[in-house]
């Protein structure tokens, strides 16, 4: 594996975007994003959370071959995550208690949020080194984050707006990333022809 | 399922058959995890794209469900309030890693083609969020049914959005062409879009259904209202 990291930044941010292409993280992306200002929070968070357990598990990892254990490789990373959401939930508690209250439960839940323990076993089931490992998850926590700001711009637009009430809620927020996952696929010209 | 937030239920209550069916056969229908719970969405979207893949995950989580359920009913008197979170992850975390050797084992296909998508089951809410809220508080057997019937309600879910998905975007079910030779399939239900836009479909359909039986329900009622006063 020898992919140069401008080459793994654009695609973990914009050709195979975590949350419009490669579908994780769905859980947050749909609950969270009806408000801006909660949105880029759990995006920040997530980002957080995403960059710091992905360098723990990369130490994990080495230590994971080197006694032959590959089959904890489950348990440990999310050991890693939940130590990790732990921890931002106590910095978020003290720093901000009033982005504490708004986060609500989904700050525990993101222990629970696909990306985050995707990231880690992308990263060794694709063999990057240290670098290149911390690129791609700078670049896939922050797809997450702008793919989270972007539907809840839209959706702040769409509450405006008369719908059906039939549609109202998680069918029109599906619609709504349909589209925008039809915008990202755009992108999918700037990786080498895939 | 409405008992108080209790790790320790002061009286194990003594239950019926009846109960122990409803354990069953809430998952398949009424509290369906995709339609009515909206829960479980990244292997809903992500692995529906065609039905052989669908009923292999819908499995593989049914199994870890099943089995993650049974763990941690068995000791859910011995955990304490504060870690049980983190105790249930583990529990889940050990049925993944079996599953994920045991997929491996049975079809080298299929797991390719599920990926990644195996070993996420562990984050998948759906496991944590009955883990919490059925098998925390209930004996083992029931919770083992529960498990069941979720993670088979589960795969009815997953099997009707990759029935559209590939009957619409490749003109096959599993496998075996529907349309003659002269079908131009509907590449884009394939793509990532097509799973929003499919998922998006039958939560509306099942609303508009909903909806309707609430209706007829109220105009039944409205209906016996003025046979009682005309009597």
């Amino acid at each position: 594996m020898n992919e140069s990291l401008s080459h793994i930044f654009v695609d973990a941010l914009l050709i195979n975007n975590f949350v419009l292409c490669v579908f994780l993280g769905m859980c947050s992306f749909i609950g969270l994003s009806g408000k801006f200002s909660t949105a880029w929070r759990m995006g920040v968070s997530v980002m957080f959370v995403i960059i710091v357990s992905s360098i723990l598990a990369y130490g994990t990892n080495i230590l994971l071959v080197r006694f032959h254990a590959e089959y904890l490789r489950i348990i440990t990373y999310i050991v890693i995550i939940a130590s990790t959401v732990q921890l931002t939930e106590m910095f978020i508690k003290k720093n901000s208690p009033s982005l504490f209250r708004a986060m609500g439960v989904y700050l525990p839940l993101i222990t629970t949020n696909c990306a985050v323990l995707a990231v880690p076993l992308f990263q060794t089931s694709r063999n990057y080194n240290f670098i290149q490992s911390v690129v791609f998850a700078i670049a896939a926590s922050g797809g997450y984050t702008m793919a989270i700001v972007i539907l809840s711009l839209v959706r702040e637009r769409v509450e405006l707006s008369d719908v059906p009430n039939l549609a109202k809620g998680t069918a029109l927020t599906l619609i709504l990333a349909a589209i925008l996952s039809m915008a990202f696929m755009g992108f999918g010209g700037m990786g080498n022809g895939e | 399922m409405d008992q108080p937030v209790s790790c320790h239920p002061a009286t194990p209550q003594q239950s019926t058959p009846e109960q122990t069916m409803t354990a069953f056969t809430a998952g398949l229908w009424k509290q369906n995890p995709v339609f009515v719970m909206v829960l479980g969405m990244c292997p809903t979207l992500a692995i529906t794209n065609s039905v052989r893949n669908a009923i292999a995950m819908g499995l593989a989580t049914t199994f870890v469900m099943a089995s993650a359920n049974g763990f941690i009913s068995l000791i859910r008197k011995l955990v304490p309030k504060q870690v049980r979170i983190a105790t249930y992850i583990l529990m889940i975390a050990t049925s993944v890693t079996i599953v994920d050797y045991l997929v491996k084992a049975i079809s080298i296909p299929v797991y390719k083609a599920l990926g990644a998508f195996i070993p996420l089951i562990v984050s998948n809410c759906l496991t944590l969020e009955r883990a919490e809220s059925y098998a925390g508080r209930n004996p083992i057997f029931k919770s083992i049914l529960d498990g069941l019937g979720m993670g088979l309600g589960f795969t009815f879910a997953l099997t009707c959005l990759g029935t559209v998905r590939e009957v619409l975007g490749a003109g096959t079910f599993l496998g075996f062409p529907l349309f003659g030779p002269n079908f131009e399939p509907w590449v884009l239900f394939l793509l990532p879009p097509g799973g929003f836009i499919t998922l998006a479909m039958w939560l509306l359909t099942f609303t508009l259904w909903r909806e309707r039986a609430a209706k007829r329900k109220k105009a039944r009622e409205a209906a016996e209202q003025i046979a009682v006063e005309a009597a």
